[in-house]
């Protein structure tokens, strides 16, 4: 982790492997049917909100059970723009969202103006979660509030915000959410095959711009380790003269633009945007899913939230009612041996431990650290 | 920003009490520090002599009395503004960050300014790499500086947190028992690089060490029960009849 920075040229297996990264991607919808494309998109979309909980949890240190807030709000940003463009809708008086008509609402509520404007919502769908966790993190870190007493808070506020969510019909439609697949954007059915495509590519390539911005920018250089530091021993780090709480401010409002961006996509390939999203159990599994793909390493977290969800469909097809037992022992095994997560594990060595342990490799006999001196002046 | 004449002290403690649940850690504490200063405080233990850096530095609040550095007054700031007034503080037992590498740890120390936008947007400047280098030749880490900071041995540690303390370019600098558990080359290393710092800063040192403190050949405060029992050279202090007392034990408490 001391040098992050590639080598420019690139070396020749690398330019392979993204080739044939890029390849797969482009492929895939000609591979699979329309509806397990589907499903890798939203999976995909997900990992983007797991990226920013490795952002916040694995190198900040903040544990967040509150995620579903931001990633409600992006889905919720997008749902609203796609329903006021919904042309083949049946429309109440005044041309409002359907849904108004049933709670007898005339007016469209203030806040739903903006999204009229497609620019406004795409800046909207990240720039208002990363607000309202720029926001809420502030007053918390301000106070000095860690630990677990910050995860807790999150997840009260994410009950707040659910309760809240749900009670407002005449606002979003309270518990029954807001539909997409029938809206049109750019000319086509949001819900079609050719749109989904599309947003499958789109998630593609949001997901990698992300995790390149987040490796490049947050945790490759000296903010980064400010980040590590902060988790690490945050009082050390104030008697350098480092205010922890912009950075954190910062991180966590960040994660929450992430969260934003991933509930947009998750939401249009979906189809539909409810409190549900803001359910405590689904911000708990997007922790499960950093947890066991890898804390602190990016692209663990991401691929944590791919594979998992993945899993889960294809293990709920085959046995229902299986997979609660499967994700909780996926937690235990990460909570009990697998502190690092599976791609943790495997930076450190795991697979040549196992295997000294079953008997196939020879164990070594000095401590694997001491290989890496580069001369004898290390010790005294 | 009013400068201090030249015969005003850089650190002085007014006065200076701290309780915790009625327990006195420190009793109308008085001292001052002159710029350029190396001092040594001794104590035995429960003397209150890392409550007193705490108070400094901003982690603990006084009940009474108050504590200027250049004239002004540090209650009420936090530990990080007091740190960017260019107090700087080494912990009792090191704390580096281990996750991180020795220049990666001394990269954050000597970086300003010490912000968000700060890191992201500002490359270290020519100088700052330099003072990295330079130190890491002081601190015998050279070889090494590309190595996480867990895997040093305690006392190159140590060493780096004194590192990470000088990098940072502070006027005072508090070092907390800087020799626990290093070996005796590595503690005469340690006393000739205070005694070298001192001059261009002022220099508190806190230690048990009393060959470590002799070689500092320097003036000796000497805390009991949270207030200052004595001070002078390290001959006046040891031969001091109080000194010898509480340190020995010799007599009974005279104190409830």
């Amino acid at each position: 982790m001391a040098d992050t920075r590639s080598r420019w040229p690139p070396r020749w297996s690398q330019v392979l492997l993204w080739g044939m990264g890029l390849a797969l991607v482009l492929a895939l919808p000609s591979l699979v049917s329309p509806f397990r494309l589907n499903l890798l998109g939203r999976y995909l979309s997900l990992a983007i909100v797991a990226l920013g909980i490795d952002l916040i949890w694995g190198y900040t240190g903040l544990l967040s059970l509150g995620q579903g807030i931001f990633f409600a709000l992006g889905g919720y940003g997008a749902a609203m723009h796609l329903q006021l463009n919904c042309h083949s809708c049946s429309r109440a008086a005044g041309g409002l969202p359907e849904f108004f008509g049933l709670y007898g609402v005339q007016q469209l509520p203030w806040f739903w103006e903006p999204f009229h404007s497609p620019w406004f919502t795409l800046v909207a769908i990240w720039l208002a979660p990363a607000l309202v966790a720029g926001l809420l993190g502030f007053l918390v870190f301000r106070n000095r509030i860690k630990g677990v007493y910050f995860s807790i808070l999150t997840q009260a506020a994410l009950l707040v915000f659910f309760n809240f969510f749900n009670g407002q019909q005449k606002l979003i439609n309270g518990t029954n959410g807001l539909k997409t697949d029938l809206t049109r954007l750019l000319g086509m059915m949001v819900g079609s095959d050719a749109m989904q495509r599309n947003l499958f590519w789109l998630t593609a390539l949001l997901a990698l711009l992300t995790w390149l911005l987040c490796r490049r920018l947050v945790v490759g250089g000296r903010f980064g380790h400010a980040l590590l530091a902060i988790r690490d021993d945050e009082a050390r780090l104030r008697c350098l003269g480092y205010n922890p709480t912009p950075f954190k401010t910062m991180v966590f409002a960040l994660a929450g633009g992430l969260a934003g961006i991933s509930g947009a996509l998750y939401t249009v390939q979906s189809g539909i945007v409810s409190p549900q999203f803001m359910a405590a159990p689904f911000s708990i599994e997007m922790v499960i899913w950093v947890a066991v793909g890898g804390r602190g390493t990016l692209w663990g977290a991401m691929a944590g939230a791919l594979v998992i969800n993945m899993a889960k469909s294809l293990v709920s097809e085959a046995w229902p009612q299986t997979w609660l037992f499967i994700q909780g022992g996926l937690f235990l095994l990460v909570v009990t041996t697998l502190q690092g997560g599976v791609v943790g594990w495997f930076q450190e060595g795991g697979p040549r431990r196992l295997l000294a342990r079953l008997g196939w490799r020879t164990r070594l006999s000095t401590y694997p650290a001491l290989e890496l001196e580069t001369g004898p002046e290390g010790e005294d | 920003m009013p400068t201090p004449g030249p015969g005003s002290p850089l650190l002085e403690l007014a006065g200076v009490s701290v309780s915790f649940d009625g327990f006195l850690a420190l009793k109308n504490l008085n001292l001052q520090l002159a710029a350029g200063e190396l001092r040594a405080v001794i104590g035995p233990n429960g003397a209150g002599k890392t409550t007193f850096l705490d108070v400094i530095t901003g982690k603990v609040r006084p009940q009474a009395g108050d504590v200027y550095f250049r004239g002004r007054s540090l209650l009420g700031r936090n530990e990080h503004q007091i740190a960017r007034l260019g107090v700087g503080r080494k912990f009792q037992s090191p704390r580096v960050f281990e996750q991180l590498s020795v220049q990666e740890n001394l990269a954050l120390a000597v970086s300003t300014p010490k912000t968000p936008m700060g890191l992201l947007r500002r490359h270290l400047t020519g100088a700052q790499r330099q003072r990295i280098h330079h130190l890491l030749e002081v601190i015998n880490l050279a070889p090494r500086a590309h190595h996480r900071a867990g895997s040093l041995s305690h006392g190159q540690k140590q060493w780096l947190e004194i590192g990470m303390l000088v990098v940072q370019a502070p006027r005072l600098l508090l070092v907390d028992e800087p020799v626990a558990g290093l070996s005796d080359a590595e503690t005469e290393r340690t006393a000739d690089l205070l005694r070298s710092l001192a001059g261009d800063h002022t220099v508190l040192v806190i230690e048990h060490d009393m060959e470590f403190i002799r070689r500092l050949q320097t003036r000796v405060t000497v805390l009991h029960q949270g207030q200052v029992l004595c001070e002078g050279s390290m001959d006046q202090v040891q031969t001091d009849p109080r000194v010898v007392e509480v340190y020995l034990g010799a007599g009974q408490e005279e104190q409830p």
